[in-house]
C-alpha cells in the first residue's frame, strides 16, 4: 500500500462527491496513493489496463451504461489514447482524465520529454479541455472544477498534475 | 509463418446467418458492434436502440463492452467484432480476464481478413489463434466455432453462461451487401442510454 498524500486524498474525496464509480488506470508512481484509496473502496470498480486507450473505450461503455468514471495515467499515456479519444468526442460522452506529469520541470529522463511536452497540445487537438495543478493546495478546487465541466457540462477534460506537485523523480541523485 | 488466403474461403458458416442466429430480434442484449462488417451484419438483422455500432475506435470494442458490463451487471453485454479489430486491442483480453465481468461475452467473426479495407489477410490467416490468447489470459469461457453444429452448441455459452466468454467464429471470407447502421454518435448515444436507463438517460 502506498501512503496517500493529502492532495491524493483530496482527489479521492472529489471523485466520491461526483459519484465516480469506475476507475481505470495504467499505474504511475504519482497516482499510487490514489489508486490504493480507490481499490480499497468497494463502491468503486478499479481496473488495471494493459494500455491507456483501453480506459478511454471502457469509460465510454461505462457512460453508455449510466456510470461515471475516471482514467488515471501518466503523461506518456496520453499519446496512447489519441485515436480512441475520437470515440467520446464523436458520441458526446463525458470523459475525465487525471494525468500525472513527467517530461517537464526537473525531468531527468529524456525519454519522457517528448510526450510530457506534447501532453497539453495533444489533448487540446483531441478535443479535451485541459486543467492544471502546479500547487498542491489547488488540487480540490481544480479537480472539482474539472469534474463539474466534464460530468455536468458533458465534456472531455484532463487535469495535468504538475511535477512540482508530485515531486520530480531522481533515482537517487 | 505463411498466411493461408484460401482457407477462409472454404469455411461453411456465413456471417450474416451467424449473427441472425445469435441475436434474432432480442432487445434485452446490450450489443456493441465492431467497426465495419460486424456492425453491418447486426444492422442487416435489424437496427435497434440497444445496439451501439462503431464506425471507428478500432481496437476498442471489447473494452466498451467491459465498461458497459461493469455498469450494468444484470444485463448481458454482447460484443460482436472482427478479427482485425480484436487484434488491434488484444491486450484487452488480459484486462477483461483479470477483472472478469460475468455478464460480458465477446464474439469475433473471424474471416481471416481485413474485409473493410480490401480483404488483406490478418494474422489469423497464419497460425495466430485468438482463442489461444484468450485462454492463456484466463478468460473463463473460451470457444472456437467452425460448423453449424458447433454454433448451436456454443449458443448457450455465448448468450447465457457466466463469463467472461470469448468465442471465435470462423466465417467464410465474402463480401456482403452493405447495410449500414446509423452513424451519428449523439443519436446512437441517446437512443442507447434511453434503452438502458429510461428517463434517467436525460440526466447528466
Ligand atoms: C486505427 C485504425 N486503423 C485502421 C483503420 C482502417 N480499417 C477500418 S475497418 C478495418 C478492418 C477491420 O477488419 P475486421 O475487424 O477483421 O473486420 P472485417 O471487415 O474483416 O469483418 C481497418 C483496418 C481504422 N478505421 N482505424
Ligand atoms: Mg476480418
Amino acid at each position: 500500500m502506498a501512503e496517500a498524500t493529502p492532495w491524493q486524498r483530496e482527489i479521492y474525496r472529489v471523485l466520491k462527491a461526483y459519484d465516480v464509480k469506475q476507475v481505470a488506470y495504467v499505474p504511475d508512481a504519482g497516482h499510487a496513493g490514489l489508486i490504493d484509496l480507490c481499490a480499497a473502496d468497494n463502491r468503486m470498480k478499479t481496473v488495471v489496463l494493459s494500455t491507456e486507450e483501453e480506459g478511454v473505450a471502457m469509460l465510454a461503455g461505462a457512460w453508455l451504461g449510466g456510470e461515471r468514471g475516471v482514467l488515471l495515467m501518466q503523461s506518456s499515456g496520453v499519446g496512447n489514447c489519441i485515436n480512441m479519444l475520437s470515440l467520446p468526442r464523436t458520441c458526446g460522452l463525458p470523459l475525465l482524465m487525471l494525468v500525472t506529469m513527467r517530461g517537464e520541470w526537473k525531468e531527468f529522463n529524456p525519454w519522457q520529454i517528448p510526450m510530457g511536452q506534447g501532453t497539453a497540445p495533444v489533448l487540446q487537438q483531441s478535443g479535451s479541455l485541459v486543467f492544471r495543478i502546479d500547487d498542491a493546495k489547488d488540487t480540490a478546487d481544480v479537480v472539482d472544477g474539472a469534474c463539474r465541466m466534464v460530468f455536468e457540462g458533458c465534456a472531455i477534460g484532463a487535469v495535468q498534475i504538475g511535477q512540482r506537485v508530485i515531486g520530480a523523480k531522481s533515482f537517487g541523485r | 509463418m505463411t498466411m493461408d488466403r484460401a482457407r477462409a474461403e472454404a469455411y461453411p458458416l456465413r456471417r450474416r446467418e451467424v449473427v441472425a442466429s445469435l441475436i434474432g430480434q432480442r432487445t434485452d442484449l446490450l450489443l456493441v458492434g465492431g467497426l465495419g462488417a460486424p456492425s453491418n451484419d447486426i444492422a442487416a438483422v435489424g437496427d435497434r436502440p440497444n445496439f451501439m455500432p462503431l464506425w471507428g475506435a478500432m481496437g476498442g470494442a471489447a473494452m466498451i463492452g467491459m465498461g458497459l458490463a461493469l455498469a450494468q451487471p444484470s444485463k448481458r453485454v454482447l460484443v460482436i467484432t472482427g478479427d482485425g479489430e480484436m487484434l488491434m486491442g488484444m491486450g484487452a483480453l488480459a484486462t477483461i480476464a483479470v477483472k472478469a465481468p460475468g455478464n460480458l461475452s465477446i464474439v469475433v467473426l473471424d474471416n481471416e481478413r481485413y474485409g473493410e479495407t480490401g480483404g488483406q489477410t490478418t494474422h489469423t490467416s497464419a497460425r495466430v489463434d485468438l482463442c489461444g490468447v484468450a485462454e492463456a489470459c484466463g478468460i473463463r469461457v473460451v470457444g472456437k466455432v467452425v460448423t453449424a453444429a458447433e454454433l448451436e452448441a456454443a449458443k448457450p455459452a455465448i448468450l447465457e453462461f457466466a463469463g467472461p466468454c470469448f468465442h471465435v467464429i470462423k466465417v467464410k471470407a465474402e463480401q456482403e451487401e452493405m447495410i449500414l447502421p446509423p452513424k451519428d454518435g449523439h443519436y446512437l448515444r441517446d437512443r442507447f442510454r434511453t434503452a438502458v436507463l429510461g428517463a434517467e438517460a436525460a440526466k447528466l
